[in-house]
């Protein structure tokens, strides 16, 4: 099911070209410039694989790249994230069983052959942090080489319709997606930003003095990127909890369900059960609402609403019950997710006994936190900490977000889960840092570093804000120059 | 830390009692008769201050992002621009007019109703608490904070409970 009528969203807009794809044989229409699973599943298809041993259904989870739930054989080649791969004309989809080899036919890029890309500041993920890096590095004097897996920018942006929080001048009271325009445009007026889409990076190197990203681009070119300076704004990726089949397709996690219903223009399901009442899960709700889909319930085993109270207040009004100290026990299905039973929480967050609840819905979303991509920050050999206030694993570093290798620089959710606004002001800080690092910027930008962490400081000064201090503290080092 | 939770945060929405508890005293019948009167259901610390920088007189009082809005019921004018830049969608206005109120509120759902057009009036948790009219439709284009907002005349009496409306079936295609 396509949307095509929406209070904020217009996809007749952004739908390109009408082309034909075959998913086990079936032909299926498709638009140039989406995602081969968001085309499957507007057309009704959910279930894009079956798991080696127990042969069980799967489908997508993350919907951005990070988790292989969504693999598929594309043209003959497995392992193929659908999720983020666009679609060709006549291309062929087949599920993948168990465990597939790469046809003998198929060649894999030589070592030797890979172009090579040379900037100062090589920038890894192009959302609020990486866009900002790029933009400010680029403004201090920078050649800046910004790299994104996505076949479009603005990372988790192009998906928010709601207006951001924070002062005016931070973009408060705009709406995430015109966020990613307005950054995205000016990162494209800027000639020496050079931007590669498309394009995984999979390995930092140090050789010598410089510094080295390799990448493959459209799951077949390998690239290599020289630099000086990394920043690393690979964003986060969404948790799971456990229970009894939760791996049946239709749970997804609360950004899939965003990429699919607000990115590309695909109805989700008919009705929705959101797990965790966090921002993520409140702010999902609403967008659902939005997008004609009913939502049946929020559940959160807390005793609060965990998100901002605004973001209840209007899903609430619109008559979504939010159960506090309720938790989600099974999902149910044969398929594909049919049911899902909750049931209360007491005191000790034990299951209540005969307190379940049975929702008929299609869809479960999860929104039970995000935890830092860090896997290229771990291979490069910078030290991580385990911060519960962060969310998960994050890496040392200092005021200017140098972590502990020289020239490597973190920024955004992978420093540890935040928000957007703090995202783009982390960006700009390491952005202009590395320009500064490589010894391309005057000195006259340590004042918009030093601007940039007085908003932070502002941004964070609150209960909220708190808590990420708290888990800052623990990771920070002292100045390494 | 279990027992502070304020009752807002445990069932996700606000009374008038715990708005006055928060954010201080709400407008008197008398100036709700006199102009309209922006109230900000925004009783909890967030970094956010759309409200106070768009006020064309000052009237939002927040020393720090993280403060409370707090309005100074004197001051406002009824402009509605808080209304239509609140990111969170928590401001409202409410005047008194003869036997009925104007509540002004926040609305990006569709369809958008029409001036003139009978809509179900829903209190703060989705139930219907009766019907009004709408009487003025202020469209995303022409809003300050790309929000439509609605001016809906509600029974006086459900002034405090009206926060959102439904269009009856049968309109439109919702």
């Amino acid at each position: 099911m396509r949307l095509n009528e929406h209070p904020i969203l217009n996809f007749s807009q952004k739908r390109g070209r009408e082309v034909t794809i075959y998913f086990e044989e079936r032909p299926i229409k498709a638009y140039e410039g989406e995602t081969i699973a968001m085309a499957l599943h507007a057309a009704g298809i959910k279930v894009l694989s079956h798991s080696s041993e127990k042969h069980r259904p799967r489908g997508l989870f993350c919907a951005i790249g990070k988790c292989s739930s969504c693999l598929v054989k594309v043209n003959g080649i497995p392992n193929v994230r659908s999720c983020i791969t666009l679609v060709e004309d006549g291309m062929r989809i087949e599920m993948q069983r168990g465990k597939e080899v790469l046809p003998k036919t198929a060649k894999p890029p030589e070592w030797k052959d890979s172009p090579k890309f040379e900037g100062d500041v090589l920038i890894i993920g192009g959302g609020p942090a990486g866009l900002m890096a790029a933009i400010h590095a680029a403004d201090a004097g920078a050649r800046v080489i910004l790299i994104d897996e996505q076949p479009m920018l603005g990372g988790q942006l192009v998906k928010q319709t709601h207006k951001f929080f924070g002062k005016r001048e931070q973009f408060a009271g705009v709406r995430g997606i015109k966020i990613a325009e307005i950054l995205e445009n000016e990162a494209r007026k800027r000639e020496n930003i050079k931007i590669f889409l498309e394009t995984s990076a999979v390995g930092i190197f140090q050789e010598g003095d410089k510094k080295l990203v390799i990448a493959v681009r459209k799951n077949k070119e390998l690239l290599e990127f020289w630099g000086r300076c990394i920043v690393v704004a690979t964003g986060a990726m969404e948790k799971m909890i456990p229970f009894e089949n939760n791996d049946l397709p239709g749970i997804y996690g609360a950004g899939a369900i965003q990429t699919l219903m607000n990115t590309y223009g695909v109805k989700p399901g008919d009705r929705v059960l959101i797990v965790g009442a966090g921002n993520v899960g409140l702010i999902l709700a609403y967008q659902l609402i939005q997008a004609g889909v009913e939502v049946k319930a929020i559940v959160e085993a807390m005793p609060k609403v965990g998100g901002y109270f605004v973001h209840a207040a209007k899903v609430r009004r619109l008559g979504v019950p939010i159960l506090t100290r309720h938790t989600i026990l099974r999902a149910e299905g044969r398929e594909k997710v049919e049911r899902a039973i909750v049931a209360k929480l007491d005191e000790s967050w034990r299951v209540i006994p005969g307190t379940e609840k049975v929702f008929d819905v299609d869809i479960i979303a999860l929104a039970v936190g995000l935890r830092p991509s860090v896997e290229l920050l771990h291979q490069a050999g910078c030290q991580l900490l385990y911060i519960r206030e962060l969310g998960g694993h994050v890496v040392r570093r200092d005021e200017r977000l140098e972590t502990t290798i020289s020239g490597i620089f973190v920024a955004g959710d992978t420093a540890g889960i935040e928000e957007a606004t703090t995202a783009m002001l982390e960006g700009k800080i390491a952005g202009i840092a590395a320009a500064l690092k490589c010894g391309v910027a005057s000195p006259d930008w340590f004042k918009e570093i030093e601007k940039a962490q007085k908003d932070l400081g502002e941004f964070r000064s609150g209960p909220f804000g708190k808590h990420v201090l708290e888990g800052i503290k623990k990771v920070l080092v002292g100045g390494m120059d | 830390m279990a027992a502070e939770i304020p009752r807002y945060l445990r069932e996700g929405y606000i009374t008038p009692e715990e708005l006055e508890k928060y954010l201080g005293k709400l407008p008197s019948d008398e100036r709700l008769r006199k102009r309209p009167v922006a109230i900000p259901e925004c009783p909890q610390q967030i970094p956010c201050t759309p409200c106070k920088e768009i006020c064309p007189v000052d009237a939002v009082s927040m020393p720090t992002p993280n403060d409370l809005p707090v309005v100074d019921y004197d001051k406002c004018v009824g402009c509605s621009l808080c209304v239509q830049i609140c990111p969170g969608l928590a401001f409202f206005m409410m005047h008194y007019v003869g036997e009925k109120a104007r509540i002004t509120l926040p609305h990006e759902l569709l369809p958008l109703p029409k001036k003139g057009e009978e809509v179900i009036l829903l209190n703060r948790v989705g139930e219907e608490v009766g019907r009004g009219r709408v009487i003025l439709v202020i469209p995303r284009e022409k809003s300050k904070g790309d929000t439509p907002i609605l001016t809906v005349e509600v029974p006086i009496e459900l002034a405090w409970d009206v926060r959102a409306v439904r269009i009856p079936e049968g309109d439109g295609d919702e």
